[in-house]
């Protein structure tokens, strides 16, 4: 673990149409983690998100088209890789994730010896809650990538994390753009190469404007899809990559 | 016209069809050669209707006819997943293209913004404008230079040290 306290840090956002939120999560990026560079993955956005985030100090890679999380963390995390930053924390743009949290958990990426840290929620902080189909869902997920990962984890679609240079380059190669691979695969990617997954407790807020991707009338599908994203991505043979590890 | 006539006709026309294509680099060889198959397959049954009766017999199937529509459907099924497997395969291709453009994209921005602004770390257009838009109005770039620098066929515009 070469963390030093100099450790180069990039915060990449995927945002897809969040010139409201957007402009709020630069600053408080600036004032949690000054020492970081942060790079807005703009994934085909219709509104000024590309601008805003410019207007905001950020470096912005701007997709042609939309490839949706995946393709842009992917992009993100081969950026991180060519310009050797030591860790790429993923966070939301749309004020979901707390940028107060980071130290934390970059913290804990040193003192857990974790390469891929969670900022996860129910884990004892906060009062974010979920309900129904998805809370189901979310539960079993959680059981089943618990024991793959061989520690306890509680919220396995969390978009809040940070990975070491060991998982940027796992990521760069390899970052499913599938419906919740940018979750759920990646994890399971992840603990197969053989990194070491971990998490801490993290306050979610609601979002700061805009719409969430997820309606209730999505979350009832969200399960099924959910398993068989997950039951794929077990069953796949290793690659290559994963097995020389 | 016999029934006999009609379908030879239409066996041959499908085959000359598949030639065209392949001649006219429309269609892939990759693509073709299944399609060769096939319709080679259908000129003989078509040919010799005795065939299929043959055939049927052989494999225990009782009406000639249903022999024809389950060989039909499963070539069908077969085209249908080679075609949702390449769609895939491009699907990736472009995933990586679309990253891999973005990627230069902020690296020639970083170039320009660069020649103007000196050497710092990490040159940021404060302004919110991206040197590559059009309507950058950005200082000590020459206005002919905005913009138009990722365009092949503007004479001259090599390098931007104005
Ligand atoms: N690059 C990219 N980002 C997206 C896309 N869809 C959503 N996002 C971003 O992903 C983050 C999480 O999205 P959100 O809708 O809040 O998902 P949720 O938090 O899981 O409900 C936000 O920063 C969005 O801007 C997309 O298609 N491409
Ligand atoms: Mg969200």
């Amino acid at each position: 673990m070469d963390q030093a306290p100099t450790a180069r840090l990039l915060v990449i956002i995927p945002a897809l149409n969040e010139e409201e939120s957007l402009p709020q999560v630069l600053a408080d990026l600036r004032v949690a983690v000054p020492h970081a560079d942060v790079l807005v993955v703009n994934d085909g956005s219709t509104d000024r998100t590309a601008h805003v985030a410019r207007a905001g100090g950020a470096l912005v890679l701007d997709l042609a088209l939309n490839l949706g999380v995946g393709g842009a963390m992917r992009a993100g995390f081969r950026f991180a890789q060519r310009e050797g930053y030591d860790v790429a924390v993923q966070v939301d743009a749309d004020g979901q994730h707390d940028p107060a949290d980071l130290q934390r958990m970059l913290d804990a990426l040193v003192a857990e010896q974790a390469d891929v840290l969670i900022g996860a929620r129910f884990a004892g902080r906060g009062a974010y809650a979920v309900r129904g189909a998805r809370r189901w869902a979310m539960t079993v997920l959680a059981f089943v990538l618990s024991r793959i990962a061989g520690t306890r984890l509680t919220d396995t679609t969390s978009g809040f994390r940070a990975a070491n240079r060991r998982a940027i380059d796992l990521f760069a190669a390899e970052y499913p753009a599938e419906y919740l691979g940018d979750t759920i695969e990646s994890l399971v990617i992840a603990c197969r190469a053989g990194l070491r997954v971990r998490q801490v407790g993290v306050e979610m807020r609601p979002r700061a404007g805009g719409a969430p991707s997820q309606s209730p009338v999505k979350a009832a599908v969200f399960l099924g899809r959910a398993l068989l994203a997950m039951l794929i991505a077990l069953s796949r043979p290793m690659t290559e990559r994963e097995v020389r590890r | 016209m016999s029934g006999y006539a009609f379908a030879l006709g239409a066996c041959v026309l499908l085959v000359g069809f598949l030639v065209v294509l392949l001649r006219t680099r429309r269609l892939r060889e990759k693509y073709a050669v299944a399609w060769i198959v096939v319709g080679v397959g259908v000129c003989v049954f078509g040919a010799f209707p005795g065939a299929v009766e043959w055939l049927a017999r052989v494999v225990g199937v009782q009406t000639p006819s249903n022999l024809l529509f389950a060989l039909a459907l499963i070539v069908l099924l077969l085209v249908c997943i080679q075609l949702s497997a390449e769609i895939t395969t491009l699907e990736e291709e472009t995933r990586t293209i679309v990253e891999e453009v973005a990627l230069l994209r902020l690296d020639v921005e970083r170039a320009l913004l660069r020649s103007v602004a000196g050497d710092a770390e990490l040159p940021l257009p404060a302004d919110g404008y991206s040197p590559l838009d059009a309507a950058a109005p950005l200082d000590g770039v020459p206005a002919d230079h905005v913009g138009a620098s990722l365009d092949p066929a503007a004479p001259g515009d090599g390098e931007t040290s104005a």
